[in-house]
């Protein structure tokens, strides 16, 4: 018989994929269990962001730019490992403005962004076809942000996986966790739709559906769904070098509004199609397409290249993205079930700050000290707020 | 019989057909070149949603042969790629 593994982790999305690939190259034994395939969820439903530009100075722009630096890494040796990476491009982003009303606030952000560590260039309006030559002419400016790159998100997943069996990670799809095992107030392992599976310790890795999880324990944990919608047009020569999006994407990211927000964010693939998101709305989990999201996600993609005006959408897709009250994920262990830690509610933003979630993940799960305070991601401050 | 060019010959078709299924009628089965490997390409589904079938008619890129009704005098051309050369960045 195997002897037990040290971390069961919960979800085979692309969080889940980087801490089973942390904590085995932390030389750590891994089981990774998910109940429907690899990159089922929220990780099959997006874009491969990783971002720095479209996030305030603060506890988020500093994991993410640990990320950023860490995915680098992760690239690397999942290419070593594998023989094949998930095409990771450091393609930088730009942010555009098509008001000169929006330029205070983009440059404001730029600078107070730079003082966190961010390289963040201003560009005038007569610069910007130098950079995307395809951009609508009337700009009125906007900001280079080098660091800004790019994965194939449901590749990334797969091959992190991939790389972590090869240091002995077992992955287990189609298997449900179904309760955790509990022995006094600790959580020693999952009980699935196959058996028990005894473990040192409990990654929630689960996305939107990560509530459910920490519900097991007896917890609550206020992740909740908002759906993003993402076009897919029929496949292109290369017309886009960066990821383009307007100016207003920074505010809908942050905003508490619970009606449609949409603001185009703009990139090409390798594959030729160029994507378009990003719209968000607080609907639940319905799945159901709709129709006026698609329609308005593609004029502002028109209206920041009027070159995509006759080009043909192959399809759209939609996901749900797992958002907590406060915007910042659920990073750490949950003090409250010793032996559960949470790795979930990184609403859009969950593929850019995945490295960085498995590597600290995995420094915690050996015992150490993460490289990054923990503390504003501790799963139980939404209790400490309701007192 | 009505007629309009293809690659600089004519290709006859009867009211109501479409470009692919004009083409086919004539004898030709393949219109585009994949943009990796060179590969020929005509009518997969022929029904609008895979987009195999993609040529380019009166200098647009990227109509489907089987949803673009045939017209006396279009000029339709073999689509090289994903087309849009002169927009290639």
């Amino acid at each position: 018989m195997e002897p037990s593994p040290d971390v069961v982790v919960v979800g085979a999305g692309v969080v889940g994929a980087a801490v089973a690939l942390a904590a085995a190259r932390g030389g750590l034994r891994v089981v990774v269990l998910d109940r429907g395939p690899v990159a089922g969820g929220t990780t099959g439903a997006g874009e491969g962001n990783l971002l720095v530009s479209d996030k305030e100075p603060g506890p988020e722009l500093d994991l993410a730019l640990l990320s950023l630096r860490l995915w680098a890494d992760v690239a690397d040796h999942v290419a070593s490992v594998t023989g094949a990476g998930f095409e990771f491009e450091p393609k930088g982003g730009l942010v555009v403005a098509a008001d000169a009303a929006a330029l205070p606030a983009l440059h404001d952000l730029a600078g107070r962004q730079r003082r966190s560590g961010v390289d963040a260039t201003e560009i005038g309006a007569e610069e910007l076809v130098a950079h995307e030559p395809h951009l609508a002419r009337d700009l009125a400016g906007g900001v280079l942000y080098p660091q800004d790159s790019q994965v194939q998100p449901m590749l990334a997943a797969a091959r992190m996986l991939q790389a972590a069996r090869r240091l002995g990670a077992r992955i287990r799809t189609g298997e449900e966790v179904m309760a955790l095992l509990r022995s006094g107030g600790h959580v020693v392992g999952v009980r699935t739709t196959a058996g028990d599976v005894a473990a040192g310790a409990v990654v929630n890795a689960a996305g939107t559906w990560s509530g459910e999880i920490a519900a097991m324990a007896g917890l609550e944990l206020p992740i909740l769904p908002r759906r993003g919608v993402i076009l897919v047009t029929q496949p292109l020569p290369p017309l886009i070098r960066h990821k383009v999006y307007a100016a207003e994407y920074v505010a809908d990211v942050a905003s508490d509004d619970t009606g449609l927000e949409s603001s185009a964010v703009v990139e090409g693939t390798r594959a030729g199609t160029v994507l378009v998101g990003a719209s968000r709305e607080r609907v639940g989990f319905r799945r159901e397409m709709p129709l006026p999201v698609v329609r308005r996600l593609a004029a502002q993609a028109v209206r920041l290249f009027p070159v995509l005006a006759d080009v043909s959408l192959l399809r759209s897709y939609a996901g749900f993205r797992p958002y907590c009250p406060d915007h910042l994920p659920v990073v750490g262990p949950d003090p409250r079930a010793p032996g559960l830690l949470h790795a979930c509610g990184h609403e859009g933003a969950g593929v850019g700050l995945a490295a960085a979630t498995g590597h600290l993940l995995a420094q915690v799960l050996a015992g150490g000290e993460p490289d990054l305070d923990l503390r504003p991601f501790r799963p139980e401050r939404f209790a400490e707020v309701r007192v | 019989m009505s007629a309009f060019e293809f690659d600089g010959s004519p290709v006859p078709f009867a009211a109501g057909q479409t470009v692919g299924a004009a083409l086919w009628a004539h004898g030709i089965r393949a219109w585009r070149t994949t943009r990796f490997g060179g590969r020929p390409r005509g009518l997969f589904c022929g029904i609008g949603v895979c987009f195999d079938c993609l040529v380019e008619i009166d200098g647009r890129p990227d109509r489907r042969a089987c949803l673009e009704p045939a017209a006396e005098g279009l000029v339709v051309r073999t689509q090289v790629g994903a087309g849009r050369a002169d927009q290639q960045i």
